[in-house]
């Protein structure tokens, strides 16, 4: 169901004057409360009457995690402390965590944004959502679980882990929607198999699954073992947690809420606004926030935008799929390849495993791109010949994919290295040079 | 039919011993092998006595293992005893071959590898001709 037609149908030329309204506001709130934001307007020479229409966003600066860094916990909060009724905080890889604060309204906001996400994943009144993303500091479980509520739903907050019961409860229960991580979602489904239960022993008929990155085999996956819908939902906690954008069902990129979220997208080493379909960094302005307003805040994820109306009837712009984050991005001879692209077009060749490693070098003036691939049990034959179309085929599907030739290089099995967390697929051998 | 063990190789030095001592360790005799190599990897082709235990230790060893269906062919060994076999295949496509180190009542052993589809019609042509295929069993002992 569409949950907020009149905001998620809107006429473009409507919310744009909504849009522009709103940042004209914000931005006079953060000039008024927040000397952070009065420096940096400052700094790029902007007043607030600068800003007529949501295009004068461009003229605003970025904002990055840094900053929220380096005014921890509070610096950077529009509204008194008084007004701020919860925070949440991000895990912080190094250091400090970021603290994000949320008034009453925010936390209203944030509940209609997940209600419109539930609605978006065939999400009504009548279901039963059962939350399995954590509960605490993390936006995941409460998120998921105010969003619930304000749908209407009957919501199980079962949090995360404890898996045998979570699929007990699940049975027993009925639960119709499952939300959780997309990789604990094919936990709970191998599980479910290893406990003798058939898709037919659930009522599930949607899942919401985000909070980390995901691939279609993985989506197919889930949707097959658990016999439901999967979408993908798209947050973070800086912004305001899940909700900022949603896949309906044609599945064909996340809904962006952009009354509230603005999306752009840039060129992460320019800052240059790319034109939609470029893939680019995306930037976040939140336009009706009161505590934490960020202005074109980098996410450093990277994603696309598309603006052709969705078949659904929603006319809020999409963001594709997320291919990962700037921060793994290679250039090379001046294409921006990133090591989620090369994994997808080694998917596409059906004897590929996806144990690859990327090595850069620099031959003369010229970038070249090694693609080290292990030769598994299906790669593997005995003939050159054979090997070497298999090199070939790789190659190929890179360079339709990523637009650059690489050089393929088949490699023994095992010999890349496994590494428990975030893989290291990328060894750059320019910079030592 | 005989089967070949075949072994993906990286051009790195030292590989190849490993794969011979993986095989000693376990008892496996190598009997005829071969290899075909580019700049960058190499193929190791080998007929041996024990088969799956060559194919299983060295896949245990993290090497990627193909075992492959060959033809062990009995070839007079005089002077133009190899042409005059191969000039019998005609244009049947023999992707590669290679000779056994030890010879079988004065005639050489050859490994012929053709695809699956020409192996009746090979054997059917090697059969009127009166020139044998030996089999697995005898090839494994040799
Ligand atoms: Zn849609």
């Amino acid at each position: 169901m569409i949950w907020d037609p009149y905001h998620e149908c809107m006429d473009l030329e409507q919310r744009r004057e909504l849009q522009a309204h709103r940042l004209r506001e914000t931005v006079a709130r953060l000039s008024a409360n927040v000397p952070f934001y009065r420096q940096a307007f400052r700094d790029v020479d902007v007043q607030p009457q600068d800003i007529q229409s949501i295009d004068d966003l461009a003229l605003l600066p970025f904002t990055v995690k840094d900053d929220l860094r380096d005014n921890y916990p509070y610096g950077l909060f529009a509204s008194p402390l008084s007004e701020v009724v919860r925070v949440h905080a991000s895990s912080g890889t190094t250091g400090k965590p970021t603290v994000v604060g949320y008034t009453a309204e925010d936390i209203n906001l944030w509940a209609e944004c997940m209600a419109r996400s539930i609605g978006c994943s065939g999400g009504t009144p009548h279901d039963t959502l059962q939350v399995a993303y954590g509960y605490g500091l993390f936006t995941g479980g409460l998120g998921l679980h105010y969003g619930g509520e304000r749908m209407g739903c009957t919501v199980i907050p079962m949090s995360s882990g404890n898996t045998e019961r979570q699929i007990m409860m699940m049975r027993d229960l009925g639960s119709t929607i499952l939300a959780c991580t997309p990789s604990y979602a094919l936990t709970v489904a191998d599980v479910a198999a290893d406990m003798g239960l058939q898709p037919e022993d659930f009522k599930l008929k949607s899942g919401i699954f985000g909070a980390e990155p995901w691939s279609e085999s993985s989506r197919q996956a889930v949707e097959e073992k658990l016999g439901l819908s999967a979408h993908d939902i798209y947050g973070l906690s800086e912004i305001i947690g899940p909700g900022v954008a949603n896949e309906c069902s044609n599945k064909g990129g996340l809904h962006i809420f952009d009354d509230h979220f603005v999306p752009e997208i840039i060129n992460p080493e320019t800052g240059e606004v790319l034109p939609d379909g470029e893939y680019g960094e995306l930037v976040i302005t939140c336009i009706t926030k009161t505590c934490l307003p960020l202005i074109r805040y980098r996410t450093r994820d990277i994603s696309c935008l598309h603006r052709d109306i969705c078949p659904c009837g929603r006319t809020h712009p999409r963001i594709g799929r997320l291919q990962g984050r700037t921060d793994d991005m290679l250039i090379i001879r001046g294409v921006n390849v990133f090591p989620s692209q090369i994994e997808h077009a080694l998917l596409s060749i059906e004897e590929a495993e996806p144990h690859y490693q990327l090595i850069v070098r620099r031959e003369g003036h010229l970038d070249v791109l090694e693609v080290q691939v292990e030769v598994s049990g299906e790669i593997f034959a005995d003939t050159v010949r054979r090997l070497e179309e298999v090199e070939k085929r790789i190659a190929h599907a890179i360079r339709t994919t990523v637009g650059i030739g690489v050089e393929v290089k088949l490699v023994e099995p095992k010999t890349i290295a496994r590494s428990e967390g975030k893989a290291k697929r990328v060894i750059d051998l320019r910079k030592e040079e | 039919m005989t089967k070949q063990v075949s072994v993906f190789l990286e051009n790195k030095s030292g590989r190849l011993a490993e794969v011979c001592q993986t095989l000693g360790k376990n008892g496996v005799n190598i009997r005829a092998l071969c290899i075909a190599d580019t700049s960058d990897f190499g193929i190791l082709r080998m007929i041996v006595d024990t088969p799956e235990v060559a194919v299983r230790c060295l896949r245990d060893g993290g090497f990627s293992v193909g075992e492959t269906s060959v033809l062990a062919v009995e070839i007079p060994d005089v002077p133009g005893g190899l042409g005059g076999v191969i000039s019998l295949l005609g244009n049947v496509n023999v992707e590669y071959m290679y000779a056994f180190f030890t010879t079988v009542e004065g005639n050489a052993v050859v490994v012929f590898r053709v695809s699956e589809e020409e192996i009746p019609s090979v054997v059917e042509i090697l059969g009127r001709n009166n020139i044998r295929i030996l089999p697995a069993e005898d090839v494994y002992s040799l």
